[in-house]
């Protein structure tokens, strides 16, 4: 069991609670329930920031791209990304698939959460300013170019579950042993962990706030893309993340689609 | 209506510009402009920005013009107030300002058509979105080293509300570095009108009131330095002073 923050649905205040990382049953205010009994909300209400090209699986594969055009040479600094406030959407919640696309890519992501403000960190103390974890589904449309910024893909309404809830950082095993798994309908399509990272979190948050402040309750993410799974209409998505927890999603069409 | 926010006497309130150098707090009390620190006028959920939307732009950066909206996101940490200072970093060649037009979302917004786009806007203010070209990289370009930086988007001085502005299509822009000015365009030649856009963004994302959309830069980008004062000024709306240091 972990010490948790978590928001339930309808409550405007984040709760401190006792829950069992592998999904199965949480204990809130001395009661305790299994996690599909109650209605979650997800536990961040800051900026949502992602950081690209950091999986080296996907490093590997475009490094021949790289230094052709329009890409000519590897990026120098961190390459980010923004999920805005209309695609954060809860755990059990439903993802919808927009009008005319088939398929969306879920990559599974490490979700650091800002615990104080950090401006221009240093690596050794940048873990002082994270209060914990939380686990992200990085949706998107499936697209190749990473020229142009990818709003129409990544911004969607929804299309950022996170939770189901925040470990706490003094709770959680290490870094290095948060071992990821992604099951869509129950069979296992994806394990990855932070050993793929091309460096370690400690840098990116030294690489960020050397230009631009977080603040508490902000999210810098970290996706393992590369061989994250295409999921379309009806499918469970279920990600786990070793000593953190489990968030599950359904891809449901969206409503009203012939009617437009 | 223009609504500002400032900080005064330890509170932050909203605010009234009058002429003559004074403004009147919201509970009536009327101070000297300069007793007050400016505020950007708007805390946004959202802030999403527009590269290359106007073709004169594009074609002093060598872009052809794009074919579909080029939008990017700003985090809240870029934002300064009215006779602010933004941060030149040490040892840049290129940093330049870029004086636009920002929309203040006034509803939720999701599906909205452009004939009933400005039903959806509370008003206008004006932001100067500065770029460290030297930080420029080939991936999800603008990336934001060049464009999400520490209070390096000053925003206000104050928002003027739909009603009052007009037409927010025919506005004439300009930026002066130390009184001399540096670029003019107008909102009318935007590649992509302001209906256009709330049509197209809302098509795919939710927007909520107090989020704010920033419309682009016409051309005359020039370097600023450490002591220059760069206004960026838009008509009917106001001016946005901004120090570089």
């Amino acid at each position: 069991m972990a010490n948790v923050r978590l928001r339930l649905a309808g409550m405007r205040q984040a709760l401190e609670a006792t829950a069992d990382p592998r999904g199965g049953t949480v204990l809130i205010g001395g009661r305790s329930r299994r996690v599909d009994e109650w209605e979650w909300d997800a536990p961040i209400d800051g900026a949502m920031y992602g950081v690209a090209l950091n999986d080296r699986k996907e490093w590997e594969a475009l490094s021949n791209e790289m230094h052709a055009p329009p890409y000519e040479k590897p990026p120098e600094g961190p390459v980010l990304y923004m999920k805005p406030a209309n695609t954060i959407n809860a755990h059990r919640r439903s993802v919808l698939l927009p009008s005319g696309i088939k398929r969306l890519r879920a990559a599974p992501a490490l979700g650091l959460v800002i615990g104080q403000t950090a401006a221009r960190v240093r690596r050794e103390q940048a873990l002082d300013f994270v209060f914990g974890y939380t686990i992200v589904n990085d949706l998107s449309i499936p697209h190749k170019q990473r020229y142009r910024p990818a709003v129409k893909e990544q911004a969607r309404d929804g299309f950022a579950p996170v939770g189901p809830w925040i470990v706490q950082k003094e709770e959680a095993p290490p870094l290095s042993s948060l071992t990821t798994r992604v099951y869509v309908n129950g069979r296992l399509v994806q394990q990855a962990d932070p050993s793929r990272f091309r460096q370690p979190v400690e840098q990116w948050l030294a690489d960020v706030t050397a230009f631009m402040t977080l603040y508490p309750g902000d999210v810098l993410f970290f996706s393992w893309p590369a061989d994250a799974p295409l999921v379309a209409a009806g499918d469970v998505v279920r990600i786990e993340i070793e000593g953190i927890g489990v968030l599950e999603n359904v891809i449901a069409p969206e409503q009203g689609d012939d009617e437009r | 209506m223009k609504r500002a926010r400032v900080a005064w006497n330890g509170t932050v309130i909203e605010a009234e510009p009058l002429d003559g150098g004074r403004i009147r707090l919201l509970d009536g009390t009327i101070v000297n402009e300069r007793e007050v620190m400016w505020l950007p006028p708007v805390e946004p959920g959202t802030i999403i920005a527009l590269g290359l939307n106007y073709a004169d732009h594009a074609g002093e950066l060598s872009f052809s013009a794009p074919k579909e909206p080029l939008l990017f996101f700003k985090g809240k940490n870029t934002l300064v107030g009215h006779r602010g200072q933004t941060v030149r970093p040490d040892g840049v060649n290129m940093m330049h300002y870029e004086c636009e037009l920002a929309v203040v979302i006034g509803r939720p917004a999701r599906r909205v058509k452009a004939e009933q786009a400005y039903d959806y806007i509370f008003g206008y203010t004006i932001a100067n979105d500065y770029a460290v070209r030297d930080y420029l990289e080939n991936y999800y370009r603008p990336n934001f080293r060049v464009k999400n930086r520490d209070r390096a988007t000053p925003l206000g001085p104050w928002i003027v509300s739909h009603e009052e502005v007009g037409d927010p299509m025919a506005l004439r822009l300009r930026t002066y570095v130390n009184g001399a000015v540096v670029q003019e365009g107008y909102t009318g030649d935007m590649i992509f009108s302001i209906p256009y856009l709330l049509e197209y963004i809302t098509e795919f994302m939710t927007l909520a009131p107090g989020d704010v959309i920033l419309t682009g830069t016409p051309k005359g980008a020039v370097n600023v330095r450490p002591d220059d004062e760069v206004v960026a000024e838009i008509e009917r709306i106001g001016r946005l002073v901004n120090y570089i240091v």
